[in-house]
């Protein structure tokens, strides 16, 4: 299982992970899915072979009182969902940072990923918004 | 994605336990109070099979005592007074004389010339201020609220759970009666009532808001062995909407009459004494409401939530959802809604909009779920 720790992250709680030299792998980080409680629904707003900008609507995910939208991160298209997510969207809650991924894309600019924060900026971020 | 922390607003008596204990708190009405403890399916599951404690210490509590009390509520609420024995608890609505709700209430006879009415928190300023202001008799009026602790035990487990801290003859209270003055775990003058908002079996405990703490944590310890959960305003929400119950600002308000809103058996147009807002009511229920709050179920993915737009089946739109979620018991998405009386049928088929899509949905009785025992 890839390390969590390497993944990149942006202040909207959605973590990516580089797969390939232009794919990568999106989900909500832990600490997102903490504040969001029950996850019991994530909608795929993006249709399979969308092409997102960076900052489009891509998922949205349902707690049992909340509705939330994911951004795309990056901009790119979307290559493959998690339609595991469909019957068990409360893999989220558990395993934020794996079996709750939400979604692929390809690249369509690989620096944009330079322009994202590493973990522990993350971390930091995360430190402040709670202080 | 965040729920802002508030930097002021009113506390219960449990502050001090939820800050010792870094519960998240959410502002609810000017109140900080806990969505959730561990979790909101967990809470909802810990009521339905097990036991759940609630804090509801914000609700308004407000005695009405003096020869006139049963008079003067008689013309200020919808059900019939007179019908109430001591030791009974009634459901009512205290309405505007359009038929408008102030807010719906339950009334506690505690003797011939003493009442206790509890309201929705966030309502207890305007209702309090609304019965001053029609108190043309001479009953005597007091805003306890903030004297006064609740907290509602429910859950199928509740009575065994309350019995290890009370002689009180549990037993003998049957639903919508309570016993005043009882003793709980050495904490005196307990009511102890067989109420409730979530479709459970239960009970709601009122008492000195300075015992309340103690009184949450000794229910805590003996509701251990049970599976015993604290539970926040989400579980609370998802229980109640699932046993079809009403939430004012949802399903009841100064824009949707109790009629409207399906709660015609609380509305006693008959009753001798004249009451606000009867001769309105009189002649929307002569008339039948031009809107009604019907019941939901969605046969296709997605969650209805407050406030999402509802079409008939050919595309014209026939009103909006009041309340909604995903049914942690019956594991689909329900909900209630305000629609046009022409379009609300049951078993009619409708749509709802989310976002960018239309979905099924089907208007099914309430309540959605009942409990078998």
């Amino acid at each position: 299982m890839a390390d969590h720790k390497n993944f990149h992250y942006t202040k909207e709680h959605e973590w990516v992970e580089k797969l390939t030299e232009d794919t990568v792998r999106i989900g909500i980080t832990e600490h997102a899915a903490e504040q969001l409680g029950d996850i019991v629904f994530v909608d795929f707003v993006a249709d399979l072979d969308a092409e997102l900008a960076k900052g489009d609507e891509a998922v949205t995910v349902e707690s049992v009182k909340s509705v939330s939208e994911v951004y795309a991160p990056v901009s790119g298209t979307v290559i493959k969902q998690n339609e595991a997510l469909a019957d068990a969207p409360e893999t989220v809650n558990a395993e934020a940072f794996a079996g709750g991924w939400m979604y692929e894309m390809r690249l369509s600019d690989a620096s944009e990923l330079d322009e994202l924060l590493n973990y522990d900026e993350y971390e930091a971020f995360v430190a402040e918004e709670e202080a | 994605m965040y729920v802002n922390e508030p930097e002021t607003g009113k506390h219960t008596p449990l502050f001090e336990y939820y800050k010792a204990n870094g519960v998240r708190l959410i502002d609810f009405g000017g109140w900080e109070m806990p969505i959730q403890f561990s979790g909101i399916l967990a809470e909802h599951e810990a009521v339905r099979e097990r036991a759940g404690l609630f804090d509801c210490s914000h609700m308004g509590e407000i005695e009405i005592t003096g020869s006139e009390a049963e008079g003067y509520l008689n013309k200020l609420l919808t059900n019939d007074v007179s019908a109430m024995s001591i030791g009974q608890a009634q459901y009512n609505i205290m309405c505007y004389p359009d038929g408008g709700a102030v807010d719906d209430v339950i009334l506690f006879k505690m003797d011939e010339a003493r009442y206790l009415l509890v309201c929705n928190a966030s309502n207890t300023d305007k209702v309090y201020a609304w019965m001053q202001e029609n108190n043309s008799s001479a009953a005597l009026l007091n805003n306890i609220s903030d004297s006064i602790g609740l907290l509602a035990l429910q859950g199928p487990a509740a009575i065994r759970i309350l019995k290890e801290l009370t002689d009180a003859d549990l037993d003998a209270i049957r639903n919508y009666h309570f016993i005043a003055d009882q003793q709980v775990v050495g904490i005196p003058h307990v009511l102890i009532s067989r109420t409730g908002y979530t479709g459970e079996d239960g009970f709601e405990l009122y008492l000195a808001a300075d015992q309340t703490a103690a009184l949450w944590e000794k229910l805590l310890a003996a509701g251990e062995d049970y599976g015993l959960l604290p539970c926040g305003l989400g579980s609370r929400d998802t229980l109640r909407l699932e046993a079809g119950m009403p939430l004012y600002g949802h399903e009841l308000s100064e824009q949707i009459n109790p009629l409207t809103a399906g709660l015609g058996f609380a509305v006693k147009t008959k009753k001798t004494h004249d009451f606000i807002g009867k001769a309105a009511l009189a002649a929307i229920r002569e008339n039948g409401p031009a809107e009604k709050i019907v019941g939901f179920e969605a046969t296709e993915r997605g969650i209805p939530r407050e406030g999402y737009k509802v079409f008939a089946a050919d595309g014209a739109e026939i009103g909006t959802v009041t309340s909604g979620t995903q049914s942690p018991t019956l594991k689909k998405s329900i909900g209630m809604a305000l629609l046009k009386a022409e379009a609300s049928a049951i078993g009619t088929e409708i749509q709802i909009e989310i976002r960018n899509k239309r979905i099924k949905a089907t208007i099914i009785p309430k309540p959605f779920y009942k409990r078998t025992k």
